[in-house]
């Protein structure tokens, strides 16, 4: 998942259980049954579980643009102290 | 949300957190009801009425006990116990409470009923003071919620008293 989609995640899934839960409280209190408020909130936490927590590929639509290798090979990192520092141009 | 566990673990805390607030609303929703609960107990045969070897009065009796209370069930009743209890003064105690009978009524539809029984547990004195004694009969009920708090009241039904003599 890239940041854009790990905000949409979040998102999704505080709204989807905000939902869920108005939803069943109020089926629940017109039917008069606590069982089915419950029931129907769990499918609501199941349904939000399945939409919002696996890595979809709709979550990926911003993904991060790493550096090339090759472009990585030309600019070597610089030696750790003990040797000759090496001046190596970063892009 | 970092990794798969974490919007997990998120979603879950989140998820409980909203149970635990629905919880709340629904034991709140409770104070819109207003019950109106009614009872009636006729005392038919004092059964006998006896000195025991110890030293105290014991009595039994049986009653017939009428109630609707209907109007306690809400959707949020788990159930509601109820019991009957004998109450009198005597010069040892300001108030002497004896439990006569008790149930558990689990739903609504068991809520009205009539019921003819002898009492299901003893009613014995502290002492010798029952004789020609008036006593009130309370109907107490308890009602448990599936969430929240529980909540007691009771009708007070007077009048009744016992005989003279041991028979």
């Amino acid at each position: 998942m890239d940041w854009q989609g790990q905000k949409l995640a979040e998102q999704i899934m505080q709204i989807m259980l905000l939902v869920s839960a108005v939803i069943s409280f109020v089926a629940g209190y017109v039917l008069g049954s606590f069982q089915m408020m419950m029931i129907i909130y769990a499918g609501g936490v199941t349904l939000t579980a399945l939409i919002t927590v696996p890595n979809w590929p709709f979550f990926n639509r911003h993904p991060l643009n790493w550096l090339d290798p090759i472009e990585a090979e030309k600019h070597p990192k610089p030696q750790v102290a003990g040797s000759s520092k090496k001046k190596g141009s970063k892009k | 949300m970092h990794s798969f566990g974490y919007r997990l673990n998120g979603l879950l805390t989140f998820a409980l957190t909203i149970l635990a607030l629905m919880c709340v609303i629904t034991s709140l929703s409770d104070n819109f009801n207003t019950p109106s609960p009614s009872a009636d107990i006729k005392i038919t045969n004092i059964n006998w009425f006896q000195k025991q070897p110890q030293g105290h009065d014991e009595v039994s009796l049986t009653m017939n006990v009428s109630a609707d209370l209907q109007s306690l069930f809400t959707w949020n009743t788990k159930q509601v116990f109820i019991f009957v209890a004998a109450e009198y003064e005597t010069p040892k105690n300001s108030l002497n409470q004896v439990s006569l009978w008790d149930a558990i009524i689990p739903a609504k539809e068991h809520a009205k009923f009539w019921i003819h029984t002898s009492n299901k547990y003893r009613f014995v004195d502290q002492g010798n003071n029952l004789r020609g004694k008036k006593f009130n009969l309370t109907m107490h009920w308890h009602v448990m919620p599936k969430t929240g708090k529980m909540s007691a009241d009771k009708i007070v039904l007077t009048g009744y008293s016992l005989p003279e003599e041991y028979r």
